[in-house]
């Protein structure tokens, strides 16, 4: 079975691989290159744990296929914090206890900074349904809004 | 323990809200979950499930699954040996023996170099099934002539004992007084029927594992569980290994809510491992989560309450059928118990059928049973209300369960918070605040037991002053941030000072499982008391220093200090002046403590909730929600405001949108987020929160464990807003549009 060899850019770095044509971008982020901070939770782009940015663009990893990050550029979780440096949402998400579990995390901080890179001052109503797409089972949203809400500002306030 | 201070204490620490020590780990993909561990040489496991809901298994063929070139081992319910006792069912649930009893059940499994080969190999196992006629309505596999799962369960708790088997596991029976001579006195009586489809916990994170079992028999097991030692002793029974010789560590766990309390997967990980003698990892799907873990109870509800004008309960009577899956331990007895736990009743009783259905075997979730008895009991409660012409919050306060009340299941309640949680309710803006058209209100109340159990800390002085606190209970919503404040409140010391960690099993004693809403006050209470512990060794070592006797020493501010002017005059030595010459003073410093914890103070809750019906399409949606609950008292408000919010938004999800859907073939017809959808942020308003603390008087700080109650109130309380909404009693769930639009339409036909 012959695979595919892929030279891509991962979180600013330039990345090549050989994967399997029918392996997802997930996989091959978790499996190949370590980068098991996505998480499957679905599998079928329902729960949005496996969130990353193609080109800026919000993608659920599991429906991509490793063979599409081809001169693309993706973005994960492990992108978010510049050397010790957290992002505000980082950042706000513990101020906040915007995670209990925390699995759901790295998809809704890479759907949150999607988000607030679109729309620095969205409103409530405007996360709640940006990020419709991340399932979280412990919080109830509701902190995880907050968490949104409050780094939005914050990052409007430093510009 | 005692609380410290019934009068009321005084904390440097706890009831703050200090960034939590795993955080970081969380939000920059560092934490390692279940999946995330590998190792070098690592094969795939995956499994092959019946099809069939219902089947006899003749004979599973695996010689050209083996013969595929990277197929290292299969494993069977051959090479599981048969199992007899408490472990049976659990045994016989991980790997199908001769009959398979649900749709996903395991019969088979598969170790190869890679996902693709595993996958190939599974489709090259053949298992020659005799299908069987299945059942899986609860009131359907008790009827008689319904198709039998277990041809020796005869039904336990009657008398006499049946001669014939049946798929009615057990009888349950709670209560006190004459229900009859209570109806007999009412004024108003109302009896109603509810039914309540099964549903999931939902984690977002699937069971998984990395077993690695050696030629020398001994194991180590990475795996995400809420307990990892009750995994531990499970999969040695059902392996036949020595416990010591195998070691489980529980990672980082995404979500559990009482389903990751038992084993699924693990010791078929392990089976595999020891035969390919290498790592083998096994990652369920989320189609395989659904069809093949443990999701809760489908059941019907009967409830009968008899009240005088003057709101005054005068007998409550229910009759519970659940069905807990392919095998028995469905939690109608806890259903039962909490039925009527909220109220104070002379003449009580309640009465569970446990049934056994062809569906996956039931696991707990959060507050197990209790939310499907609330459901029927406040439901009926609210009608009540509105029969006498009484305000529900007013009928709730004229019979709620207070000091001294003989609960419903037996006990006599010692201090509790119901009533302060009616009364914070009363005075809530949101019950004042005006509805809109299309909108109604509900209100419900919540019981739940609270566990505390088998729990086991070590809590070691490090060299610099700072403390290392090994726990055995994983860690599901924040746990180590209130064990971090527990330990540095009782040394004297930082926050920051102290680092929370989850042990293994060779690490540390015995733990029961992070369930029960048991972790915060039982690992909490064993913190405290290993404090306590190290305190009294670290005021013997400064008096060693000192020269005086150690009872010359108290330990005040994080430093050991003579205790008066006889004592002598020594400046104060800190914790790290202490540790920094433990070498010289005799040896490393720690504080222990193993215990079975008792005095878990029970828990209550009261929740308000608004919701919008759209008239035209049924679709309802929550507008304003929030959850008054009692937590004794609060190690860390921002986590106890967390478990309140996700308990009550999975009642939602439970009242409005989630259920398993079977097919008439008995396949479950809805085995993914898509179909089996769980609310989304635009689903839901913010969920306010109100701590009341009533301090438990068994435990040191008064803390309740606050995980389970929130989940308790909600079916009832959306219920009871849909149906003053909708103008009709709503009385089966999920209230889904299309039956709140029948409902609807038969109550304006009417």
């Amino acid at each position: 079975m012959s695979k595919v060899r892929v030279s891509t850019t991962i979180n600013g770095d330039p990345v090549e691989y050989l994967c399997a044509a029918e392996e997802t971008l997930l996989d091959v982020l978790r499996d190949r290159l370590g980068l098991t901070g996505s998480k499957e939770g679905c599998g079928t782009g329902d729960c949005g744990a496996c969130s990353v940015t193609l080109d800026g663009r919000l993608v659920c990893s599991c429906l991509v296929l490793g063979a599409e990050a081809e001169g693309r550029e993706v973005r994960t979780v492990e992108g978010i914090a510049k050397g010790d440096q957290l992002h505000p949402l980082q950042r706000k998400f513990i101020e906040h206890a915007a995670l209990q579990c925390g699995i759901c995390t790295p998809g809704f901080l890479v759907a949150s900074k999607a988000l607030l890179e679109r729309n620095p001052n969205p409103t409530e109503h405007e996360i709640r349904f940006w990020l419709a797409g991340n399932l979280c089972r412990c919080t109830g949203y509701d902190k995880i809004v907050r968490a949104v809400v409050s780094a939005a500002a914050e990052m409007r306030e430093s510009r | 323990m005692p609380l410290d201070n019934p009068k009321g204490q005084s904390f440097r620490l706890v009831g703050s809200r200090p960034d939590r020590p795993d955080g970081i780990d969380k939000v920059t993909g560092r934490a390692k979950f279940g999946a995330d561990m590998s190792a070098p040489g690592m094969l795939v496991g995956k499994l092959l499930r019946s099809p069939h809901a219902h089947a006899r298994i003749r004979r599973i063929d695996i010689k050209k699954a083996l013969a595929l070139p990277g197929v290292k081992a299969i494993v069977t319910r051959d090479d599981f040996k048969e199992i007899e006792g408490d472990l049976r069912d659990v045994s016989r649930n991980v790997m199908a023996r001769d009959k398979a009893l649900y749709d996903g059940h395991a019969v088979a499994a598969v170790a190869a170099i890679d996902t693709a080969t595993a996958r190939k190999a599974l489709k090259l196992i053949k298992v020659d099934y005799e299908i069987l006629p299945h059942v899986t309505d609860v009131e359907e596999a008790m009827k008689p002539g319904a198709p039998v799962l277990h041809s020796d369960l005869f039904t336990q708790g009657v008398e006499p004992t049946p001669k014939k088997p049946s798929n009615i596991a057990k009888r349950h029976e709670f209560g006190h007084g004459d229900v009859a001579k209570g109806f007999a006195q009412a004024d108003v009586v109302v009896e109603r029927k509810f039914k309540n489809e099964a549903t999931h916990q939902g984690y977002i994170e699937p069971h998984a594992c990395l077993a690695s079992v050696g030629n020398d028999g001994q194991g180590e097991l990475w795996v995400c569980t809420q307990g990892h030692y009750a995994v531990r002793n499970v999969c040695a029974s059902l392996l036949g290994m020595d416990v010591s010789k195998l070691r489980v560590t529980a990672s980082e766990i995404g979500g559990g809510f009482g389903g990751k309390t038992t084993v699924f997967i693990e010791p078929v990980a392990l089976a595999l491992s020891r035969k390919a003698g290498k790592p083998v990892k096994i990652v369920m799907s989320r189609e395989e989560v659904f069809r093949a873990s443990g999701p809760t109870s489908s059941a019907t509800v009967w409830v009968k309450i008899g009240i005088k004008k003057d709101g005054r309960i005068t007998a409550g009577d229910a009759v519970l059928k659940y069905q807990g899956g392919a095998f028995p331990g469905s939690p109608v007895d806890m259903g039962a118990m909490s039925a009527f736990a909220c109220y104070d009743l002379e003449n009580v009783r309640a009465v569970g059928w446990d049934v056994v259905v062809n569906r996956p075997k039931q696991a707990a979730y959060r507050a197990p049973g209790a939310p499907i008895s609330a459901f029927g009991v406040e439901s009926v409660i609210d009608e009540l209300a509105q029969k006498i012409g009484m305000d529900p919050i007013e009928v709730r306060l004229k019979n709620a369960a207070h000091e001294g009340t003989e609960s419903s299941y037996g006990p006599t309640y010692g201090v509790i918070g119901l009533r302060a949680t009616i009364e914070a309710a009363k005075v809530h803006p949101h019950y004042k605040a005006p509805l809109g058209p299309n909108q109604g209100r509900g209100i419900a109340s919540g019981f739940w037991f609270n566990f505390g159990g088998q729990t086991c800390v070590s809590l070691n002085i490090n060299i610099d002053g700072t403390v290392a606190l090994a726990v055995g209970t994983p860690d599901i919503g924040g746990s180590r941030a209130s064990m971090c404040l527990m330990a540095a409140e009782e040394l004297g010391i930082g926050y920051d000072q102290v680092r929370t960690i989850v042990a293994d099993t060779s690490s540390l004693g015995y733990n029961d499982i992070s369930e029960g809403s048991r972790v915060t006050f039982s690992t909490g209470m064993a913190t405290i008391q290993a404090a306590r512990d190290a305190v009294k060794k670290l005021c013997g070592r400064a008096a060693q220093m000192w020269g005086i006797s150690p009872e010359a020493v108290l330990w005040e501010n994080g430093h050991a200090k003579p205790a008066g002017a006889n004592a002598g005059d020594f400046p104060p030595l800190s914790l790290a002046d202490i540790a920094k010459v433990a070498a010289n003073t005799g040896g490393p410093i720690a504080g222990h403590c193993e215990v079975n914890a008792e005095g878990a103070g029970v828990s209550f809750s009261t929740h308000l909730c608004d919701v919008e019906i759209d008239p035209e399409t049924g679709f309802t949606r929550v507008i304003r929600y929030t959850v008054i609950q009692d937590a004794g008292k609060a190690i860390h408000p921002s986590y106890v405001e967390g478990q309140y919010q996700g308990g009550a938004v999975q009642g939602i999800g439970w009242a409005l949108n989630e259920e398993y859907i079977y097919g008439a073939d008995g396949k479950l017809q809805n085995a993914g987020f898509l179909d089996y959808r769980i609310p989304v942020a635009s689903d839901l308003p913010m969920i306010d929160t109100v701590i009341v603390e009533v301090p438990n008087p068994g435990h040191p700080y008064g803390l309740r464990g606050v995980g389970e109650t929130s989940i308790v109130p909600p079916l009832a309380a959306v219920a009871n807003a849909v149906s003053a909404a909708a103008k009709v009693r709503m009385t089966e769930i999920p209230m889904s549009p299309p039956k709140i639009l029948k409902a609807m339409g038969e109550a304006q036909r009417r």
